[in-house]
């Protein structure tokens, strides 16, 4: 008859709880979203608001998926959209894209086909002229990946 | 610099009133390589992209972008000016080899 001493069973109890704590950890390794939001708005809170992601709720194909971001702004020279930075937080990297308008842009405006690696959430920020930033975030579910890899 | 790839441009209208919103969508053909692929013998395929897209009107820009390795192949871009002066619409794309392509077309503002 085996018997299992009292330290032997602590041990193995403690190596159990260790690897259900790694467990808890969330699932999607963080790519460098939060730094570059940081880095954008230089710290400042994006107020949530005035901007406007087009995307499919669901991506056929990862390797091409239309995206739309407008921005609701008078686009004259006392209040236009000068930036609009797009990242997603399931890539290897969350830049995506930078746009640049001016009221000669007439309106703020841009689409394009981005790469998705996985199932993620696209965040549009918009930097006002006159310093402030306003946000929106839209999940978008892949089903296959575009990253080639 | 002048190269063999010619891009597509299409404005939705050749003439506008002076204030109009004019569209433009170009699509220029580039791999777009992500720098993420591994080749056959398991190396790191090195990124190229095209990193930049600046749109001028009459010389003045109207619109610019910077895109990352996360913009499609064959880079499609959409987006709109004002209608202010005539002139030349010049779409630049630059490559990070420092290569750029050139497309061209024009407005009327009446």
């Amino acid at each position: 008859m085996v018997r299992y001493n009292r330290r032997q069973v602590l041990a193995a109890g403690a190596g159990v709880l260790a690897v259900a704590a790694l467990g808890v950890a969330p699932a999607r390794a963080a790519n460098d979203s939060a730094e570059m939001i940081a880095k954008f708005t230089g710290g400042k809170a994006p107020v949530e608001g005035k901007v406007k992601l087009d995307l499919p709720e669901i991506a056929e194909n990862g390797n091409t998926v239309p995206m739309t971001v407008s921005v609701e702004s008078p686009m004259t020279e006392q209040s236009y959209v000068s930036e609009v930075l797009v990242i997603g937080d399931g890539n290897p990297r969350a830049g995506m894209a930078t746009f640049h308008f001016s009221p000669l842009s007439g309106v703020a405006e841009a689409n394009t086909r981005v790469r998705l690696a996985a199932t993620q959430n696209i965040t549009a920020i918009a930097k006002m002229n006159d310093g402030s930033f306003y946000t929106v975030s839209k999940q978008v579910k892949v089903t296959i990946g575009g990253c080639g890899g | 610099m002048a190269t063999a790839v010619k891009p597509r441009i299409k404005l939705d209208k050749k003439e506008a009133k002076a204030g109009e919103i004019v569209e433009v969508k170009a699509l220029v053909s580039h791999i777009m390589e992500t720098g993420q692929r591994k080749d056959a013998q398991g190396q790191t395929i090195p990124r190229k992209i095209l990193n930049k897209f600046t749109c001028t009107v009459a010389g003045k820009q109207v619109f610019a972008a910077e895109f990352e390795p996360a913009v499609s192949a064959n880079p499609y871009i959409q987006f709109k000016f004002k209608a202010t002066e005539s002139g030349p619409v010049v779409l630049t794309w630059h490559d990070d080899d420092g290569s750029t392509i050139v497309g061209e077309d024009s407005i009327k503002v009446t």
